[in-house]
């Protein structure tokens, strides 16, 4: 059986080797090529510090074009190796991250070659703030899914969490009610899925997409009903900026990481925790035998639907939390279908970060740097239109999952409920 | 549906074993065949050979056949959505508010304001009664088919864009690109449909055409990327809807590419008077020549799909790719051409809107065709009359909706449509809990099983 599944897969690995070596040199190639030749003459400039900042830096300034060559040839080089030298799985990982970052800076280079300088400090904070409720949406998709429960609903919660969050916190006057609530929101939506999926067997992609269009039909039924007749519903309160006392003034690190609301931090806390919980503990363990190999698990003695129906739930609370950012954490009010397939998006970040929360939060922050980038480079230099730059991020990521990552293996009972035998 | 009762598990896992080495199987059962009837039924002591057609109702409604599921969980739909309706009125929220005081009084208003509002989605989207009396009186006896045909009209593109999704489970695939490949092909249709000038049939056909390939490039991409670099069709076709939102957007923004010129809004001039689909039942809120276009690509894919070897390697690739890939089918081939075919469909769906209804692409034309063709097609269990009738279903509720917030003033808002349309797909899927409420017999699964396959397939 195993040689005839290795012969089966066989054409598809050896493809793969080369495919991601010429994917590499590809993209240093249009480094060189595209971004180094069509640099506007002058340099680059980056300026690391905000205005407001006490301990400023220097701007930085480099030649344009010569670095996007430098950076080509490092993209190039690591393709090449790829191709020769055989790359543990780690390295593997870390050429990948080693193109993506070369093509990010000199696409910075090039779009500010003889432009007013660019501010990194914003866009490293832009990039995060687009990023947290992806993040935070890819791990509730990783907590249910690892064990073996489909998450597609995680739009609806996000949604659902956004609404609940904006009511309360605007009916209350509380922002942390608002919070606490869009989290029970996406939690409920938590319990749905998990009841269907795990005690009627519903299937469940339909189930997920079933749950998103409720939801979305649900809030702009509410909104209908409640918000747009009456605005103390919708008040558009938001939480302010929490600056962690010294921390923060730490030149460069400070503002990006360190100055931010409270949806940043409990971000940072939920990879952390997420991360060394399902793999670096007893708890992990379990879930992941479960989401793999339920009959087993439940041979030595683990409740297969006790633990599916835990972490689908604490799923739905981490996504809610993702959902109040979308209304409390930045724009204030709700207004319908504000989650606008951000779901959709951090279920991609998921199975493009092979169902691990690291890797989920790297591919949520290209996605979150590439939106980023399309807001700010038509500021500084508006060669592209607006609409072709916003397809950037979704571009990013058809070229890293076809080129860079390609087949990802799921948790393999992902999706299929558990019957007693 | 309303096909013949119980349509199990697809019949293609049981039979590939002994189908792999004949691919073009004869005894393949078309729809819901005999064989899934079978396969529901055996070893129940309580079918032993129900010989009166009475019997086998009696049976089938106490054990739930797929037919009373469906038509119990729309009841179950319509009831939580009554909660909604009677939610949204003031009067009755009112007349709930002295409950204790006045309890029939609270009963009767709820009981006026819902079948009000659902008497409303009936006459706006089936068959409004006072238009019969209106004909005796001189009135046209077309009114009297007016809702029908705009249901019809409403249902077409949905059929299309349900068709797309559904042919794509069936080679295990999800689709949730038919937005973006409706986009694909209306950017093709518009531009044909404006830009060139033919005879007029011709028109029609090279538009329609135009459409198909517009979606299937993009539905080909996507099969292409997944069996050339395994990339998940899912992240794909999601990343390729927002794509092609911003490539409209763009293309539409620009007079030199699709805006009408003196515009400024997003907006495509006018398609071609010869370029439109001839009107059936009256002009545009009603039925026109895509509705057929409709059924017939329904009927062309259920014959593809269970009378030719590409359908049944399309079902067998479905049901388990490495046993199709022992069995010696081209896997990757069967991914690339069956999202090349969903792609059209979608493609299709554009055209029946751009060149029947709208005769102008604008920035909101996509709508929610793609997001309703998955309910569509999860609703028609993937099955190609059953897309159509879920498709039908769907239409009339889009109608019935529009119509009942008109004739409410806006106090049901038409969003409890989206609301129905997720409860009766949602309770659809969980044949269990319609068991459970309402106390049937459980047998064999008769669900929506194996229709969408996880990341797994």
């Amino acid at each position: 059986m195993t040689t005839l599944a290795a012969a089966v897969r066989a054409p598809l690995t050896t493809e793969r080797r080369h495919l991601a070596a010429v994917t590499f040199i590809v993209i240093g190639l249009i480094n060189i090529a595209v971004f180094g030749v069509l640099a506007h003459a002058g340099d680059a400039a980056f300026e690391l510090s905000l205005a407001s900042a006490s301990v400023k830096i220097p701007v930085i300034r480099v030649p344009a074009a010569p670095v996007c060559y430098a950076l080509g040839a490092v993209a190039v080089g690591l393709g090449v190796l790829r191709l020769t030298v055989p790359f543990s799985r780690l390295a593997k990982r870390l050429a990948i991250v080693g193109v993506l970052v070369c093509f990010l800076l000199s696409l910075l280079c090039w779009a500010d070659a003889g432009a007013i300088p660019l501010n990194v400090i914003i866009i490293s904070q832009g990039t995060f703030t687009e990023s947290i409720p992806l993040i935070l949406g890819a791990l509730a998709g990783c907590l249910c899914e690892r064990s073996g429960v489909i998450n597609i609903a995680i739009e609806g919660q996000l949604l659902f969490g956004a609404f609940t969050a904006a009511i309360v916190a605007s009916a209350f006057g509380g922002l942390w009610v608002g919070l606490v609530a869009g989290s029970l929101a996406g939690g409920l939506v938590g319990v749905l899925l998990a009841v269907f999926a795990i005690s009627f067997l519903t299937d469940q992609i339909v189930l997920g997409v079933v749950l998103n269009v409720l939801v979305l039909g649900m809030t702009d039924y509410l909104y209908d009903r409640l918000m747009s007749q009456n605005p103390n519903y919708n008040t558009g309160i938001t939480f302010g900026s929490l600056k962690i006392p010294g921390l923060s003034e730490i030149p460069i690190i400070g503002p990006i990481f360190f100055d931010s609301t409270v949806f940043l931090y409990i971000t940072y806390a939920a990879i952390i925790v997420i991360q060394v919980a399902l793999f670096h503990s007893r708890w992990g363990l379990r879930v992941r035998a479960v989401g793999e190999h339920p009959t087993a698990a439940d041979t030595v003695g683990i409740s297969v639907l006790w633990i599916r129906y835990r972490n689908v739930i604490l799923g739905g609370l981490v996504a809610g939390i993702g959902g109040a950012y979308l209304t409390i954490g930045s724009v204030g009010s709700f207004i319908p279908d504000i989650s606008s397939g951000f779901g959709y998006i951090a279920l991609a970040a998921l199975i493009f970060g092979r169902w691990t929360p690291l890797g989920a939060l790297g591919a949520a922050l290209l996605f979150g740097f590439c939106e980023e980038m399309a807001l700010v480079l038509p500021t500084v230099n508006p060669v592209l239109p607006a609409p072709i730059m916003n397809m950037a991020p979704y571009v990013a990521t058809i070229i890293a999952v076809a080129g860079l990552v390609g087949k990802v293996r799921p948790p393999k009972a992902d999706g299929q409920p558990y019957v007693k035998a | 549906m309303t096909e013949t009762p119980a349509t199990g598990p697809d019949p293609a896992p049981a039979s590939t074993g002994s189908a792999a080495a004949q691919p073009a199987e004869p005894a393949e059962p078309a729809e819901a065949g005999p064989t899934e009837a079978g396969q529901a039924e055996p070893g129940k002591p309580a079918g032993s050979r129900a010989r009166l057609t009475g019997a086998v109702i009696i049976q089938a409604i106490t054990q739930g056949s797929s037919t009373v599921i469906t038509i119990l969980a729309i009841f179950l739909a319509l009831v939580v959505g009554a909660i909604l309706i009677a939610f949204s009125d003031p009067v009755v929220t009112k007349a709930w508010s002295t409950f204790f005081s006045y309890p029939f009084y609270a009963l009767t208003q709820t009981w006026d304001s819902v079948s009000f509002a659902y008497s409303q989605m009936f006459e706006g989207a089936i068959f409004n009664p006072s238009t019969v009396s209106a004909a005796f009186h001189g009135g046209s006896i077309a009114a009297i088919f007016y809702p029908l045909s705009s249901t019809c009209a409403q249902a077409t593109p949905l059929i299309l864009t349900g068709l797309s999704v559904a042919i794509a489970f069936r080679a295990g695939l999800f689709n949730i690109g038919a937005a973006g490949q409706w986009v694909g092909g209306a950017i093709v249709a518009t531009w044909l449909g404006f830009g060139v000038s033919l005879p007029p049939v011709i028109h029609v056909i090279v538009c329609l055409i135009g459409a198909f390939v517009g979606g299937a490039v993009i539905g080909w991409f996507v099969g292409f990327l997944k069996a050339r670099t395994g990339a998940h069709e899912v992240i794909v076709t999601i990343m390729l809807n927002y794509v092609m939102y911003d490539l409209l957007s763009y293309l539409l923004s620009h007079p030199t590419m699709l805006q009408q010129p003196h515009q400024t809004n997003e907006i495509a001039p006018f398609i071609a008077n010869d370029a439109n689909l001839a009107h059936v039942g009256g002009p545009p809120p009603q039925v026109g020549i895509g509705f057929l276009i409709a059924v017939a690509a329904a009927l062309a894919v259920a014959w593809l799909l269970s009378r030719t070897t590409t359908g049944f390697q399309f079902r067998t690739v479905g049901a388990s790719p490495s046993a199709a890939r022992t069995a010696g089918i081209n896997v990757e081939r069967s991914w690339i051409l069956v999202m090349l075919l969903a792609g059209g469909l979608a493609g299709l769906s554009a055209a029946a809107v751009i060149q029947g209804t709208n005769t102008q692409l604008t920035f909101n034309s996509y709508g929610t065709y793609g997001p309703d063709g998955i309910t569509v097609a999860l609703l028609g269990r993937a099955r190609p009359i059953g897309v159509v009738l879920a498709g039908l279903l769907f239409g009339a509720l889009h109608v019935g909706g529009t119509y009942v917030e008109a004739a409410t003033l806006g106090q049901v808002p038409a969003d409890i449509v989206q609301v129905l349309e997720g409860l009766i797909v949602l309770f659809v899927a969980a044949p269990a809990l319609i068991r459970a409420v309402f106390r049937l017999r459980s047998t064999a699964g008769t669900g929506l099983e194996a229709v969408a396959k996880g990341w797994n397939g």
